[in-house]
């Protein structure tokens, strides 16, 4: 399936409409719904909270031409993002959004690696993708130890619930997180949108976390939260370092515009639960109307044709499938690399490259590791490690 | 009393500042509301959302007769396996909140009145045990003791503030027990239930083995109802 994003209006903004009651639906389904559904409705969320933070940061800058449009466009796109958000359920409880959250960092960039045709990115991908399938392993390790339940009632079986790079050697210096960013003029469409959709999500999480850290008790999940919503902030400094900064703020507001049809187009595709698809659906109208405003601006104010910037059509979407042979794969081959500079190197190499890093990482750990506490000996166990006794009240049960 | 409690006080009340308190009552009292109704009104809205029928999730599957309709036996055996997910939600929580009430009295130290450690492992390794009698009673049973039923999802989101006042490193022992309390009422009334399904079912040596857990959970409730009581009272004398 293909979309003519050229010939495709799709809804123009003034028929964009919602009431508070379309707004809020019943929600999804924690039980019953499909893994990737929720991954879906967390990663366009995400999207739709980089939408409305792009069009902020941009209004703040651009001249006075631009504040109406950008003010008109984000209007709708709160409206979406809380549509979408909405869709979880209070029985959803933080944590377990949170391992929802890592499924989406895992699942959706290991498609992104796969898929990516400029191979550095494709490596900054595979390098992030790593330390996420960690964050995965320490929270459910958090969940089993003191909610008692189990992460793979959430992941239901798609994704491996293991150690990856270790978050205690994630922690880096300012100077080993940035990239080297594509080049605008001669990089692939679908490496721009890969770039974007990443950012949108990994923003969203340290934001997330950020928020919910503070509610929970528990001192080891406070730290926990504040050990990860750390390493998702470097996170979000590394793949918006893979934007061009020599966009034209309009050209970035084109892209994030194509980038959020190219999502909901995929999400239509995948989708399981009819309900949820007719969301889809109808956002794919009302981005592909926020699409072509964004492409008469620019024939209006930079003289420029934005099929110089698009594709004709949608390149294939995001696979919302599981990806355990690729991770498993990657996980073996580069769970040593560290980063130095733009470049990854070999964790012998960085005391000599990356000594920064290495300073740094000494000084927050120094009073101890949250992440290396809360999964002490800790294997995913079906259901939970219990099964296996293993408890401070194992001596002399039956 | 801690230091930090008497350098700050509680400033939740009105009485903390009385003229403050005064002026925030004249304006309430003063203002109009912006439209007609009450508290009905939201009942209204929440009803709309109950009206549409959607479930929290769906029951247990179970297996289906050659006939390929679930008869009323299997019904039966759905509502079980339901409220046996339930059950074996409670106990894995409830071994991890123990230990997290455990944890609060070796720090503390122990104290009169109030449970001793030995006295905290041994509720803990009974839910732990009663935890893993569920779990293999559920795979016996031809369940999957690792899917989450409707109603285990509900005790889950039931017990959240329990878990929460005992990984609270600032809550009290009594604040503790007060917590366990309520965790245990549920978890007694919970296995007399389990016995009437298992009963009506006609799973003889279940019943007898729930029983035993019952028995169990009996004393746990007795102890904590005990050392709750006695703490507070305690507490009051002091």
């Amino acid at each position: 399936m293909t979309l003519d994003i050229f010939n495709e209006k799709g809804t123009p903004l003034e028929k964009q409409e919602f009431t508070w009651r379309e707004l809020v639906q019943t929600p999804t389904s924690k039980l019953d719904d499909d893994a990737f559904t929720r991954v879906r409705i967390i990663l366009m969320n995400g999207l739709e909270s980089e939408a409305l933070r792009f069009s902020h940061a941009t209004a703040r800058m651009m001249n006075g031409a631009f504040r109406l449009p950008l003010a008109q466009v984000r209007r709708v796109e709160q409206h979406q993002q809380t549509m979408v958000n909405w869709l979880l359920p209070a029985d959803l409880s933080p944590l377990e959004t949170t391992i929802g959250f890592e499924q989406v960092a895992i699942e959706v960039t290991a498609s992104v690696a796969l898929r990516e045709p400029d191979e550095y990115l494709a490596q900054v991908y595979r390098f992030g993708l790593l330390e996420d399938f960690d964050h995965l392993y320490r929270f459910s390790a958090l969940m089993d130890r003191v909610m008692g339940a189990d992460a793979n009632n959430i992941i239901q079986n798609y994704s491996d619930i293991m150690p990856g790079r270790p978050t205690i050697v994630e922690h880096r210096a300012p100077e080993d997180n940035l990239r080297e960013h594509y080049n605008a003029m001669t990089a692939d469409p679908l490496t721009k949108l890969h770039a974007l959709t990443i950012t949108a999500a990994e923003n969203q999480t340290h934001d997330y976390y950020m928020t919910i850290g503070p509610m929970f008790a528990d001192p080891i999940a406070r730290q926990l939260y504040a050990e990860i919503a750390s390493i998702e902030e470097q996170h979000t400094t590394q793949y918006e370092s893979l934007l061009d900064p020599n966009e034209t703020p309009l050209e970035k507001w084109l892209m994030h515009e194509a980038m959020e049809v190219y999502n909901y187009f995929g999400c239509m595709q995948y989708e399981t639960n009819p309900r949820i698809k007719q969301i889809w659906e109808r956002f794919v109208d009302y981005e592909l109307g926020h699409l072509h405003m964004v492409m008469d601006l620019m024939k209006q104010i930079e003289k420029r044709d934005p099929a110089e910037l698009l594709p004709p059509t949608l390149p294939e979407p995001i696979e919302y499938v599981s990806h355990r042979q690729f991770v498993r794969e990657t996980l073996n081959r580069e769970v040593d690399l560290r980063a130095a500079g733009t470049s990854f190197i070999h964790k012998d190499e960085e005391p000599d490259r990356a000594p920064l890093s290495i300073a740094y990482r000494d000084q927050m750990n120094s009073e101890g590791s949250p992440s290396e506490v809360v999964a002490a000996g800790y294997t995913w166990t079906p259901g939970t490690e219990l099964v296996e006794k293993r408890s401070a009240f194992a001596k002399g049960a039956s | 009393m801690s230091t930090a409690a008497k350098m700050t006080g509680n400033r939740t009340g009105m009485q903390t500042s009385p003229e403050l308190a005064e002026e925030l009552i004249e304006g309430a009292t003063n203002a109009t509301p912006s439209s007609q109704g009450d508290a009905q009104d939201i009942a209204d809205y929440r009803g709309e959302y109950i009206a549409e029928g959607f479930p929290i999730g769906s029951l247990p599957t179970v297996p289906v007769s050659e006939e390929g309709e679930a008869d009323e036996d299997e019904l039966g055996m759905a509502v079980f396996l339901d409220k046996l997910s339930e059950r074996l939600a409670y106990e894995r929580t409830g071994t991890r909140l123990y230990e997290a009430l455990l944890n609060k009295c070796e720090t503390l130290g122990e104290t009169t009145p109030g449970p001793t450690l030995e006295e905290i492992e041994h509720i803990g390794r009974e839910e732990m045990e009663h935890f893993l009698l569920l779990n293999e009673t559920i795979a016996e049973l031809g369940g999957d003791p690792t899917l989450q039923s409707p109603s285990a999802d509900v005790a889950g989101v039931t017990s959240l503030g329990i878990m929460q006042v005992l990984t609270d490193p600032r809550s009290s022992m009594a604040h503790c027990l007060q917590a366990m309390l309520t965790a245990e009422l549920t978890d007694n009334d919970g296995w007399q239930l389990l016995i009437k399904l298992a009963e009506n079912l006609g799973y003889n040596e279940l019943t007898t083995q729930f029983e035993t857990a019952l028995e169990h959970e009996e004393e746990h409730l007795q102890n904590v109802r005990t050392w709750l009581s006695e703490c507070v009272l305690d507490s009051a004398e002091a």
